[in-house]
C-alpha cells in the first residue's frame, strides 16, 4: 500500500478498494516501525488523523463533496502554524508553542481534506542544510541512516523517503526543500515566490522563503500543487495568478525543448560523480528530443554571498520578536528587561541561528548597510538578469542541486563555511524568485541519491513538471 | 543674558488616523476597551503572521499630505525601525525611512500681527505601539493601541518660540480636523509632539546642539517644556559647558525634563526595506481625487471671513484654529450674527470657557444661544460687558440669553429718573468729580460712569449715564 502513487491512491479511494482508514493506518504503522531510526517527526498527531480520516471515509459513503485530497496522509515542516499541534521551528524558544491560528496552507489542506500526520523535524528556524541544527533530535537519511537527510526541510524530505507520508510540506529559502529531496532521493518543488501563501510559515528570510511539496514523484507534486497555491489576501507578497490543473501537462514529451547547461553550475567544488550522474541526465533530455546546450551565467557567482546577507539581514529582524516577553521560551532568573531578553534569546536560540542574527545585525548596521545589505540588493538584480537572458532562449536550466550527495552526520557541522558552500546552486532561484524542482538522476558509487534541479522562468511549474515527470517516467520505462 | 540667544525648534508630532481599523489587520482603533481586547495574532506580532496595508491610511496621509502642501512622491515603501522594547511585539516598527509619503510641504501661522510660514520636512506612515502600564505589582501591556494607524508630521526647524509653536500645533491641528483624517484629541493621545530644540547666538547662522523632548501631549506642557528647556541650555553654555545630544523626558510633575538616552547610546535602529510589503504606487487619478475630497481648509475659510467679513488676518486666524469653532462661528453668521461681536466673544469669552476643560474643550453652547445674544449685544438690548456675563451664565445649559438676563434681572437701566438719582448720590458723595471735570480733567467722565456702573452692576445705560453727567455739568455753570 505503500508504493501507491497519489493518483493511485486516489482511485482506489473513489473505487471503495481503499479506505482513507486503512490507507492513514498504514502509514502510521510504518512510522511506528521506521521513524525510531529516522527520526522525522517532531510531532506525530496520529489519533487525530484517524478520526479525519475514518469522517472522511464516512463522508464519502455518504456520497458527500469532498476535498481534492481527500484522505490522503501527509505531513508538514514544523515551521508551519498549527491550532492542534505544536509548532516549534525546532527550537527551544518555541517549545511547546501552540499557535492561535492556522496557516493559509493548513487551511487549504484541511479544506481539501488532507489527513495531516504530523509535524516534521528540520533545522532550527530552517537555518541549515543537514537537519542537525535542530534542537530536539537529528533526523537520519533512509538511505543510509548514518548520514543527514540534508535540510532544512530533513524532516519533510526523509518522511517521504522512508516512506512515512504520501507528501509531505518543505519550505525552502535557499534550498531547503530541494537538496534534502536531492539527499532522499525524492522529488521536491520550490515554486515561484508568491506562488504559495507564506501566511502562517513562521518566517526566515521573507523575500526568499517559498513553501513547496516533496513527494515521490513529479506526478505526485503536480497532483497536490493546485491545492496549495494561489493568491491570498492575508500575504501582500502572494500573486495574482491562474492556477493550472498541472496533472493535464503530464505524460507528455520534451521534444522541442530548450534546456541551458550553465557552466558556472559545473565548476570547481563539485563532486566528479554527482557532475557525471547530472550529465547524463541531460545527455538523457537530449536523447529524449530536447535541446540541450552549454551557456554563461557570470553573475551567479554573486549569489552566494548575497544570498547569505540578505537572509541574515531578514531573519535578524524576523526573529527579533522571539524576546521572551509575550510566548515561548522565557529565561527564568533575571532581575532587568535587558537580561530577561538576553538570557531568554541566549538559551532559547542554538548556535547557528545566533551566528545568522549577529550577521545580519552587523550588515544592516549603520556604516555597514551600503557596503553589506544594499550591493547584495544590487547583486540580486544582476542575477535576476542573468535568468532573464537565459529564459529569452531557454525553457528550462539544468544544474547540480547540491555539490556533493549526502555526507555523515556530524562530517561538516564544525565548519559554517564549509556548509554554506554546499548552497551555492540552489540559492540563485530563490534570489531570483524563481521555481525549481529538484529530482533524482541517479546514485553514486555508493548508492547515494544524486539530484538534479531544473530551474524556469516565474510561473512555468507546467513546464518543470512536465519535464521532470518525462524524465522520471523514461528512467523508470528504461530500468524495467 | 537671554536676549543674546535664539531658540531654534523643529517638531515631529505623531498623530493617530482616524480609520475604523488597524494599519496592517482588521482590529478595531477604538480608543479605550479593555486592555488587548483589540488584538489579533497580526498586530500581536505572532510567529508567522503577515502585514497588509490598510489602503485608507495612505488616503489618509496623503490628505494631510495635501492640505499642507506637500509633494506627495509616486513611490513609496515601507521600512522597519528594529528596537526591542516589550510595547513593541515584533520588536520592530513598520514605517517609512527614505520614501516618505508626502515631503516638502508648509504650514502659515500668525503670532500677534506677523504671519510666518513653517516648513514641513516630510509625513510618514507608520504603525503605533502598545502601552505599558507600571504598577508597585510590576509592569502589564496594553496592546490596543498597537497597530493604529499614524502619520508623523516633522517640521523645519522654524519655529524661534513656545508661541511660534503653539500657534503651528494650533494651525496644524486645525488642519487635520478640518480634512477629517484625525480626531486630533490630545487626552487620548491621538495627537503627540516630541520637540527638537537648540539655541544658538542672535546672529549666528550654525545651528547649536540639539536636545529632543518626548512624552509632551498638552499645549500647556510643551509651552513649560520649552521655556525650561530653553533656560537648561542658556544656563549651560553661559556656564562655559555644552548641550549634549540627548532625547529628554518631560516630566510634568517635577516640571522639568530628565535625561532618557544620549547620542552614544542611542538606538542603530537598522532601518531596511520591509520584505512583506509591496511598494505604495500613487498615481495621478488617486491623487487627483483625494485633492477633490478635501473640504475647506482652514486658510480658505480664514481667507473668506477677512475678504467678506471684514474681520482682521489674526481675529479670523483664531476662529479657524479649530473645525469647531469654525463651524460654529459659519452657522451663527449664517443665522444673522453679527460678524465682528460675534468674532469678538468667540475669541474672548468661548475660548476661554473651552480651554478650562484642557486642550480638548468642547463648546458647550447651542448657534441659537450664541446668535440671539449676539442680537441683543447689537441691538443694544444688553451691553458687551453684560453679554459676556450671560454668556458665562448660559453656558453649557438650554437657558437663551434673554431669559437668562430677565432671571437676572441683567436687563440695562434706562429709566432716567432712576440713573438721575444714582447720579445725585454719586456727585454728593465725590463733589471732586465735577470739579475735576471743570478744572479741564477730561477723564472726570469715566470716572462718574464707573461709578455709576458700580452702584447698578453694569446695567446703566452708558450712554444715559454720560448725558446725565453732562447736564449735571451744564446745571452747576
Amino acid at each position: 500500500m505503500l508504493k501507491l502513487t497519489i493518483k493511485e491512491a486516489m482511485g482506489q479511494l473513489s473505487t471503495g478498494d481503499l479506505t482513507s482508514e486503512m490507507l492513514v493506518k498504514s502509514y502510521l504503522d510504518n512510522i511506528e516501525k521506521r521513524d525510531g531510526d529516522v527520526q522525522a517527526y517532531l510531532y506525530l498527531n496520529a489519533e487525530a488523523a484517524i478520526e479525519k480520516a475514518k469522517v472522511i471515509d464516512a463522508k464519502r459513503a455518504a456520497n458527500e463533496p469532498l476535498g481534492a485530497l481527500a484522505g490522503i496522509p501527509m505531513a508538514i515542516k514544523d515551521n508551519m502554524c498549527t491550532v492542534d499541534m505544536p509548532t516549534t521551528c525546532a527550537s527551544r524558544i518555541l517549545e511547546g508553542y501552540y499557535s492561535p491560528y492556522n496557516a493559509t496552507v493548513v487551511e487549504k489542506l484541511y479544506g481539501a481534506d488532507a489527513v495531516i500526520l504530523g509535524k516534521l523535524n528540520m533545522d532550527e528556524f530552517a537555518m541549515g542544510s543537514t537537519t542537525e541544527n535542530s534542537y530536539y533530535q537529528k533526523t537520519h537519511n533512509p538511505y543510509d541512516l548514518e548520514r543527514v537527510p540534508g535540510g532544512s526541510s530533513g524532516g519533510s524530505a526523509a518522511a517521504v523517503s522512508a516512506g512515512e507520508a504520501m507528501f509531505t510540506l518543505g519550505s525552502d529559502t535557499g534550498g531547503s526543500i530541494r537538496q534534502p529531496a536531492s539527499f532522499c532521493g525524492v522529488t521536491g518543488l520550490k515554486p515561484t515566490y508568491g506562488a504559495i501563501s507564506r501566511f502562517g510559515l513562521i518566517a526566515f528570510a521573507s523575500s526568499l522563503d517559498q513553501i513547496g511539496p516533496i513527494a515521490r514523484t513529479a506526478e505526485d507534486i503536480a497532483c497536490v500543487l493546485p491545492t496549495l497555491m494561489g493568491h491570498d489576501s492575508k500575504d501582500s507578497t502572494s500573486a495574482v495568478f491562474d492556477v493550472e490543473n498541472y496533472m493535464k501537462h503530464l505524460n507528455q514529451d520534451v521534444r522541442g525543448m530548450k534546456i541551458a547547461i550553465p557552466e558556472a553550475y559545473f565548476g570547481d567544488g563539485l563532486n566528479d560523480e554527482v557532475r557525471k550522474v547530472v550529465l547524463e541526465a541531460a545527455e538523457t533530455f537530449k536523447a529524449m528530443g530536447a535541446k540541450v546546450e552549454h551557456v554563461n551565467m557570470t553573475n551567479v557567482a554573486y549569489a552566494l554571498p548575497a544570498y547569505y546577507l540578505i537572509s541574515s539581514a531578514e531573519a535578524s529582524s524576523n526573529l527579533a520578536r522571539f524576546d521572551g516577553v509575550q510566548y515561548g521560551y522565557r529565561h527564568e532568573d533575571f532581575e532587568t528587561l535587558e537580561e530577561l531578553y538576553m538570557k531568554s534569546r541566549s538559551y532559547g536560540f542554538g548556535k547557528e541561528v545566533k551566528r545568522r542574527i549577529l550577521l545580519g545585525t552587523y550588515a544592516l548596521s549603520s556604516g555597514y548597510y551600503d557596503a553589506y545589505y544594499k550591493k547584495a540588493l544590487q547583486a540580486r538584480t544582476l542575477i535576476k538578469r542573468d535568468f532573464d537572458k537565459v529564459f529569452e532562449q531557454y525553457d528550462l536550466v539544468l544544474t547540480p542541486v547540491a555539490p556533493t550527495t549526502a555526507y555523515k552526520i556530524g562530517e561538516k557541522s564544525s565548519d559554517p563555511l564549509e556548509m554554506y558552500m554546499g548552497d551555492i546552486y540552489t540559492v540563485p532561484v530563490n534570489i531570483a524568485g524563481l521555481p525549481a524542482i529538484s529530482l533524482n538522476a541517479g546514485f553514486d558509487q555508493q548508492g547515494l541519491p544524486v539530484g538534479m534541479q531544473l530551474i524556469g522562468k516565474t510561473f512555468s511549474e507546467a513546464t518543470l513538471l512536465r519535464a521532470a515527470d518525462a524524465y522520471e517516467k523514461a528512467i523508470k520505462g528504461g530500468q524495467k | 543674558m537671554k536676549d543674546a540667544y535664539e531658540v531654534v525648534i523643529g517638531l515631529e508630532v505623531h498623530v493617530e488616523l482616524k480609520t475604523a481599523t488597524k494599519i496592517f489587520c482588521n482590529c478595531t482603533t477604538a480608543f479605550g476597551g479593555e486592555p488587548n481586547t483589540h488584538c489579533c495574532p497580526v498586530c500581536l506580532g505572532f510567529p508567522g503572521t503577515l502585514p497588509v496595508l490598510n489602503e485608507k491610511v495612505v488616503d489618509y496621509a496623503i490628505k494631510a499630505g495635501v492640505a499642507t502642501h506637500c509633494s506627495i512622491t509616486q513611490y513609496g515603501k515601507q521600512d522597519r525601525k528594529n528596537y526591542f522594547y516589550p510595547d513593541l511585539p515584533k520588536a520592530y516598527q513598520i514605517s517609512q525611512y527614505d520614501l516618505p509619503l508626502c515631503y516638502e510641504g508648509h504650514l502659515d501661522i500668525v503670532v500677534g500681527e506677523h504671519e510666518k510660514r513653517i516648513g514641513i520636512t516630510r509625513i510618514h506612515i507608520e504603525e503605533d505601539a502598545g502601552k505599558l502600564i507600571h504598577d508597585e505589582k510590576g509592569t502589564y501591556i496594553d496592546y490596543n493601541r498597537c497597530g493604529v494607524p499614524l502619520i508623523e508630521i516633522v517640521s523645519e526647524p522654524d519655529l524661534r518660540s513656545a508661541d511660534e509653536v503653539k500657534a503651528y500645533l494650533t494651525k496644524l491641528r486645525a488642519i487635520l480636523l478640518f480634512a477629517d483624517v484625525s480626531d486630533c484629541k490630545m487626552n487620548e493621545g491621538s495627537f503627540r509632539c516630541d520637540v527638537n530644540l537648540s539655541i544658538r547666538k542672535k546672529g549666528e547662522l550654525k545651528y547649536g546642539t540639539r536636545t529632543e523632548m518626548k512624552n509632551l501631549n498638552s499645549f500647556a506642557f510643551i509651552a513649560k517644556a520649552i521655556e525650561h528647556e530653553t533656560n537648561r541650555q542658556i544656563q549651560l553654555i553661559e556656564s562655559g559647558e555644552s548641550v549634549v545630544q540627548e532625547t529628554r523626558r518631560w516630566d510634568q510633575a517635577k516640571g522639568k525634563s530628565v535625561s532618557m538616552r544620549t547620542k552614544e547610546d542611542a538606538h542603530d535602529y537598522r532601518y531596511f526595506p520591509d520584505p512583506d510589503l509591496m511598494p505604495i504606487v500613487v498615481n495621478d487619478a488617486m491623487l487627483k481625487a483625494l485633492t477633490e475630497s478635501l473640504p475647506q481648509l482652514p486658510d480658505d475659510r480664514k481667507q473668506h471671513y477677512v475678504k467678506t467679513l471684514k474681520l482682521t488676518p489674526y481675529v479670523a486666524e483664531q476662529m479657524v484654529s479649530s473645525k469647531q469653532i469654525s463651524d460654529f462661528f459659519d452657522t451663527c453668521i449664517e443665522d444673522g450674527a453679527e460678524a465682528e461681536t460675534l468674532s469678538k466673544l468667540v475669541m474672548n469669552e468661548v475660548m476661554r470657557l473651552m480651554s478650562k476643560e484642557g486642550d480638548d474643550g468642547q463648546i458647550l453652547m447651542d448657534t441659537s444661544q450664541m446668535t440671539a445674544l449676539v442680537q441683543m449685544i447689537a441691538t443694544d438690548a444688553i451691553n458687551y460687558s453684560i453679554g459676556k456675563k450671560v454668556l458665562e451664565g448660559i453656558w453649557n445649559s438650554e437657558t437663551m440669553p434673554k431669559d437668562y438676563v430677565e432671571a437676572n434681572d441683567l436687563a440695562p437701566i434706562k429709566d432716567k429718573t432712576v440713573l438721575v438719582g444714582y447720579a445725585d448720590e454719586i456727585l454728593q458723595k465725590q463733589p471732586k468729580i465735577i470739579e475735576d471735570y471743570l478744572n479741564g480733567k477730561e477723564k472726570a467722565v469715566q470716572a462718574f460712569i464707573g461709578q455709576m456702573m458700580r452702584m447698578t452692576k453694569g446695567k446703566a445705560d452708558p450712554d444715559l449715564a454720560s448725558e446725565i453727567f453732562f447736564e449735571k455739568v451744564r446745571a452747576l455753570k
